[in-house]
């Protein structure tokens, strides 16, 4: 198990080294940042110190190393744009995706599953059958028409939620939250929702076609022919078996919230980092947009170690093999 | 005489079909008393398993109970509704299942899986109902059961999970437990042993079992009535002696002589006559267009030596700190041509492991093959493909072994094209030719796999073996998955295939008498070592190892045929 997971962690670190060297060499391949730094009225000299300054006259590979000496400390640079490091606008932005994400995942999560073994167990009621046909359209929707929707409907029509921004949040120590406001939380609906429609459908789905699957095992008949009710038998027995995939496709799907809630957060007006991300694409703030391709695989390696590791919870084969 | 714990009165079970209602189980009665064991014994699709669900309620819809009652301890069960039907079940009624490598959840222990059965019928705190069930797996005979409560199914062997299934049937003493062919899926020895704990139970317990199997061994060996079905319907029943010793129906005299012995050889298997359903198999004209140019120059066909296999059974970061199970140690044998040479042995012995080594689906890991002279294990990439181009293989479950989404044109076509062995054009030709020599209708390359019965579909198998033309075909259990009745047409098929065409055969098989039929001679392996070679008559009568002795003792037997009779049933048949 031990190997195991040493393993799987370093596969994680090569992950990161190579995503690190996409994200250096933006700021060698996209513009110049002495260029970007000095403004039209420069002189060579200017240019020669600062190069020597910033280190920037040294091999590609020191340059590599260093950033990645600087990036394992939390030092991303300063904003071009902003003129602050980046770290502190990033540690300033993530609460706000980072509950976003959680809130969405935990929906995406709870009504998947929830709908998935409903959908399964009663396979030709009319309810299942009207959730089947719904789910298509969560699907096939692109996330911003759901979005701008769902501002028409609930803030524009009806007026009872917010349409952008988090609402009033409290600072609690660095950390800001929007869970402690009514506003705070009537703000987190919409976009989570928007954000975790397309997540809990496939859960759903896929809960559906592996709970369909295990119930046609023998051991499902067998735990039938012993007498145990269809409630043991669907939630205990066999749901724990549809488990596997499901994880896999859960931390997958995880860390694609937290990347992909760009479009959600710019529909809404939301203070995340994704909004930062499309702000630094605009203005080609280069610092931003490396640290925030850091900061994403950093989370997608994590969830997917933690995937890993609890494939072997789950099942007991694993165990052994491992 | 006691009265019946169950009594099956006039059954007819009905499946509506778009053709109108079709009827697994037509008017079928027996009664079972406390300790009594009864056979249901009939070829697949006979409706015997369908009884059995029936009896405990597990039918699949839209199968339903059409007629007839069900009367357990004096109470009519077949009209309770759904609910009362699982309170039935498990504790007054229990079942045993096939494969007890599936029956089992792989996700919870074992000792949760009994402790969860015998709180839902006897409600004992969980103290309690550990210690039952520890008590349980004890009485079914598995060493340590405190440890091994504790444990996952995947850690059990499949004769110690069928004990598990069992203990689980035993959760609070059922009056009646239905055994759906409980032994099919296990070796001869581990067979043997949970028979006899099946008697035992019945005997000490008063259990009625209701032991649905295809295998008349183990009806004459087990039971004590027996009840022969022919498609939905009883053709015969009464005390088992009474019918394995003197049948009055014509399908049950051709099912018993269908039946393989170990004490003869005969040349042809015999077939189950009745019903009509022979296929015919064409070797003749599949002879006359085989390629035999090709006779090895030695006699020798095939020639192993110390042939070694090692799986990793404990992975490590070092090399050194890796564990190896050794499958098949130090094995050496030769195979002449034209020779049927079987491997008999329990499953894990590493038969199908040598197979599959000769067959090139595995690397070897020590030892060498020759093949007509050449050794395979030195050969470069094309002597490689030459070399399978010659050996073929069929696989035991002819279910998985073919892909299910290709027709059965394309899955015999593909040795054809892959080999490159004729030009394009010619290829569905032939096809259609091989299908009609197995015996396959005219139209059954445009079909697709699942279209097909077992022993079809094991017609298809051969088809796509023979495609290449080739001179030694590996048999692995080509039969174990089929019915007594379709075993012998498939095995008389491989019967003449060595005989006509002269080819060479390995043959599997955990099923003495089988092998006593098919072999010319009979290597036995035991833990992945080669313990016994000799003619096939000679170890049947004079075993040289004491293991082999100990597997020939296993065999279940019609031992209430003698040999006249069944000479007498031989030319009836």
């Amino acid at each position: 198990m031990l190997s195991f997971i040493l393993k799987r962690v370093g596969q994680s670190i090569l992950v990161l080294l190579i995503t690190g060297l996409v994200a250096f060499s933006m700021f060698t391949f996209v513009g110049d940042p002495i260029d970007n730094m000095l403004g039209q009225e420069r002189t060579m000299e200017d240019v020669e110190r600062l190069r020597e300054q910033l280190g920037l006259d040294q091999p590609f590979v020191v340059q590599y190393y260093r950033f990645l000496e600087q990036a394992v400390q939390g030092n991303f640079g300063v904003s071009y744009r902003q003129g602050r490091p980046v770290a502190e606008i990033l540690l300033e932005r993530a609460p706000a995706t980072l509950e976003l994400a959680a809130v969405s995942g935990v929906l995406a999560i709870a009504f998947g599953i929830a709908l998935g073994v409903f959908t399964a167990i009663r396979r030709n009621g009319i309810a299942a059958n009207v959730i089947m046909s719904a789910s298509l359209i969560g699907v096939s929707l692109p996330t911003f028409l759901i979005g701008i929707l769902l501002i028409y409907l609930f803030s524009v029509e009806l007026g009872w939620l917010p349409s952008f921004g988090r609402g009033e949040t409290v600072d609690l120590g660095g950390w800001t939250t929007g869970f402690l406001t009514v506003s705070g939380l009537k703000a987190l609906i919409l976009p989570s929702i928007t954000l975790g429609l397309y997540q809990m459908t496939l859960i759903m789905r896929l809960v559906r076609s592996e709970m369909l699957e295990v119930l046609r095992q023998d051991y499902v008949r067998f735990a039938k022919a012993r007498g145990l009710s269809d409630r043991v038998i669907n939630f205990r027995h066999a749901l724990k078996n549809t488990m596997v995939p499901v994880i896999t496709v859960i931390g997958l799907q995880l860390g694609s919230i937290i990347a992909f809630a760009i479009i959600t957060e710019t529909v809404f007006q939301w203070p995340g980092v994704g909004l930062l991300f499309i702000n630094a694409i605009q203005f080609v703030d280069i610092p931003v947009m490396a640290a925030y391709l850091m900061l994403i695989s950093v989370m997608f390696v994590g969830i997917n170690l933690l995937v890993d590791i609890l494939y072997a919870f789950i099942d007991p084969r694993l165990r052994v093999a491992a | 005489m006691t009265e019946p714990v169950l009594s099956i009165r006039n059954l007819t079970v009905d499946i509506p079909t778009r053709r109108g209602l079709f009827k697994p189980v037509e008017n079928v009665s027996y009664d079972i008393r406390p300790g009594e064991i009864r056979g249901v014994v009939g070829e697949s699709g006979a409706g015997k398993s369908m009884t059995g669900n029936a009896v405990i309620g597990l039918l699949d819809p839209p199968a339903r109970i059409a007629e007839g009652e069900i009367w357990l301890n004096g109470r009519r069960i077949d009209q309770l509704d759904a609910e009362e039907k699982r309170k039935i079940r498990g504790k007054e009624i229990a079942m045993i299942f096939q494969d007890p490598l599936t029956s089992l959840n792989p996700l919870f222990t074992v000792g949760a899986q009994l402790v969860e059965t015998i709180q839902l019928h006897l409600g004992l705190n969980q103290a309690d109902a550990k210690k039952r069930a520890i008590d349980l797996l004890d009485r079914v005979r598995i060493p340590n059961p405190e440890e091994r409560f504790d444990q996952y199914p995947h850690q059990f062997s499949g004769g110690m999970r069928q004990r598990v299934v069992i203990a689980l049937a035993l959760c609070s003493e059922p009056s009646v437990i239905v055994a759906d062919e409980p032994t099919t899926a296990l070796d001869v020895s581990v067979q043997a042993q949970v028979l006899d704990l099946i008697k035992e139970l019945a005997r000490e317990r008063q259990v009625g079992v209701i032991l649905v199997t295809h295998d008349m061994g183990v009806i004459a060996d087990t039971t004590d009535q027996v009840t022969v079905m022919y498609s939905g319907r009883v053709v015969e029943q009464g005390a088992t002696a009474q019918i394995l010793g003197a049948p009055q129906h014509e399908y049950t005299k051709s099912l018993i002589a269908a039946v393989p012995r170990p004490q003869v050889k005969l040349h042809r298997f015999p077939q189950v006559s009745y019903g009509g359903r022979e296929t015919t198999f064409k070797i003749e004209d599949l002879a006359r267009n085989w390629d035999r140019s090709t006779t090895s120059q030695s006699g020798t066909l095939l020639q192993v030596e110390g042939l070694t296999k090692r799986f990793l059974s404990k992975g490590a970061l070092l090399p050194s700190r890796r564990e190896y199970f050794t499958a098949v140690d130090n094995v050496s044998f030769d195979i002449k041509d034209g020779e049927v040479f079987g491997l008999v042995g329990e499953s894990g012995s590493g038969k199908s492991t040598v197979a599959r080594m000769i067959a090139t689906l595995y690397p070897v890991d020590g030892g060498k093959i020759t093949f007509d002279g050449e050794e395979m294990t030195a050969m470069d990439k094309e002597g490689i493909a030459r070399y399978r181009r010659q050996i073929q293989m069929i696989f035991q479950d002819p279910y998985s072994s073919l892909n299910p989404r290709m027709s059965v044109g394309d899955i015999v076509a593909e040795p054809l094209i892959h080999h490159k062995i004729l030009p394009r054009a010619e290829v569905g030709a032939r096809v259609r030719e091989l299908l009609d020599r197995v015996g396959l209708a005219s139209d059954a390359h445009r079909k697709y796999p699942h279209e097909f019965s077992g022993g079809q579909r094991q017609r298809i198998s051969i088809a796509r073996a023979l495609a290449t033309q080739p001179r030694f075909l590996i048999c692995d259990e080509p039969t174990s998955a089929l019915d007594v009745s379709i075993q012998a047409q498939i095995l008389n098929i491989l019967k003449d295939l060595q005989e006509y065409l002269g080819l060479t055969m390995l043959f599997i098989s955990h099923d003495l008498p089988v092998v006593r039929q098919m072999c010319d001679r009979v290597g036995v392996m035991r833990q992945g070592k080669l313990v016994e070679v000799q003619e096939t008559g000679a170890l049947f009568e004079n075993p040289q190892s004491d293991y082999t002795r100990e597997l020939l003792d296993l065999m279940p037997r019609l031992e209430q045929l003698s040999e006249e009779e069944f000479a007498g049933l031989r030319e009836q048949g």
